[in-house]
């Protein structure tokens, strides 16, 4: 199993490697041939955006969402996967979910913090933007948790700093890819 | 709204975790790797890690300690003293820091906050106050400022800050209590979560600090037993406060 982390400059990309590291996936540079393709969240949708056209992270995204090949998108990478963001006075991202990133209007902002997601338990969130998608599998708060559209999975909470649930939650998805092979 | 957090505090000193009372009298407590892994699998929602003499000595954060805490942990975790620049916010987010918190360099230059949040986004940078009942101190606590700890807050928010750490100097370290009044006016003043700090010695206090806060910060009350964390969380529950 081997995993490419989508680095874009931006924020704590160590945290995911790390919890990667722990479920034995090999990290690799190649985006399309990867058995499984990540874009963490950390950052504005803009630099994020602007850092992923830099690198070419961009094409090779929609490419592989194309094959059908999965990707995994956590937090911003999830919001980065839509057609638009609210944030920065409006980013068009990556087109690969359709929907798009609006601001959060109720409660305090950015929304940090431990919140149930369904029945599944508590997982951590830190946002000020949500997903507004047909896509959505998982909801915590009237807010979307987690989406699935092609081979794309995207959560709002960060699995690499939920502890042991969250841990559970990365773990399936790399099951799931090891069972396309 | 998230669940209310608990977030055990390491005040770190040349590389060891201390504490005070009143921000004087430092004392070695522990190592700060064993005990942020021991409150992360204790039960800590989140850790803050403060490398309380950073801004004093004029060196930066330690950055290979803050590397092994997040090598074992699976918890946010938050890191801030001698933070004075985009450069070394981004270097402790590097070595796998999820937020930063900024205090005396914010408050000598705000638009330092400003420039935080642009590129590492609100929800990474957490502003730093300590204040002598509302007066804001800088320096850990060494130094008096013009500003009221609300005024502050509310330009922090303004700014781009997403979350603000209070602390009453006043209260740390006492076990007395949180500065309830405090707290309460500058989670009024602001949108953004407050994460109370200072003073926590019972369940009680905790649980009166999460009425008005969305977070309690926790040192002297953990550093002696750190298996106080998952007694306090049965306190809590047991007090009617919802914990994850």
């Amino acid at each position: 199993m081997n995993v490419a982390i989508c680095d874009y400059g931006a924020g704590n990309m160590r945290s995911v490697r790390v919890a990667f590291a722990r479920l034995d996936a090999r990290e690799t540079d190649d985006v399309l041939a990867a058995d499984l393709a990540v874009l963490p969240g950390v950052g504005a949708a803009r630099t994020a955006m602007a850092g992923l056209r830099e690198r070419g992270h961009d094409t090779l995204l929609r490419e592989r969402h194309e094959r059908g090949a999965p990707i995994l998108g956590i937090c911003l990478g999830l919001q980065l996967a839509l057609e638009e963001s609210e944030e920065d006075g409006g980013v068009e991202c990556l087109g690969l979910v359709p929907g798009r990133a609006a601001r959060i209007r109720e409660g305090r902002v950015p929304r940090i913090g431990w919140a149930n997601v369904d029945d599944r338990g508590a997982f951590y969130f830190a946002h000020s933007y949500a997903a507004v998608t047909p896509a959505a599998t998982g909801w915590s708060e009237g807010i979307v948790a987690e989406v699935r559209y092609g081979s794309f999975v995207g959560c709002q909470f960060h699995p690499e700093k939920s502890g042991p649930l969250g841990a559970a939650y990365l773990e399936e998805v790399v099951d799931r890819c090891l069972s396309r092979v | 709204m998230p669940l209310p957090r608990l977030i055990p505090c390491l005040d770190v000193a040349g590389g060891r975790v201390v504490k005070g009372i009143k921000f004087q009298g430092l004392r070695d407590v522990g190592d700060p790797v064993e005990l942020g892994a021991a409150y992360s699998d204790g039960g800590a929602d989140e850790l803050v890690f403060l490398d309380v003499k950073a801004t004093l000595d004029g060196r930066g954060t330690l950055v290979h300690l803050v590397r092994r805490i997040a090598e074992r942990i699976a918890i946010p975790f938050t890191v801030g003293g001698g933070v004075r620049s985009l450069d070394d916010a981004q270097e402790l987010l590097a070595a796998g820091a999820d937020k930063v918190t900024v205090n005396s360099a914010a408050l000598e230059r705000p638009e330092l906050v400003t420039e935080l949040s642009a590129r590492l986004g609100a929800q990474a940078v957490v502003v730093a106050i300590d204040a002598d009942g509302g007066a804001v101190r800088s320096r850990a606590g060494t130094t008096a400022t013009r500003l009221d700890a609300v005024t502050w807050a509310r330009e922090a928010e303004q700014r781009g800050a997403g979350e603000i750490l209070l602390t009453s100097i006043d209260a740390d370290g006492t076990r007395d209590g949180y500065d309830l009044e405090l707290t309460a006016a500058v989670a009024d003043a602001v949108d953004v979560p407050v994460i109370a700090s200072g003073g926590a010695g019972t369940a009680q206090h905790v649980k009166d600090a999460l009425d008005v806060a969305q977070a309690a910060l926790l040192a002297s009350i953990l550093h002696e037993d750190p298996e106080r964390l998952a007694s306090l969380r049965t306190e809590l529950r047991e007090l009617g406060v919802p914990l994850r």
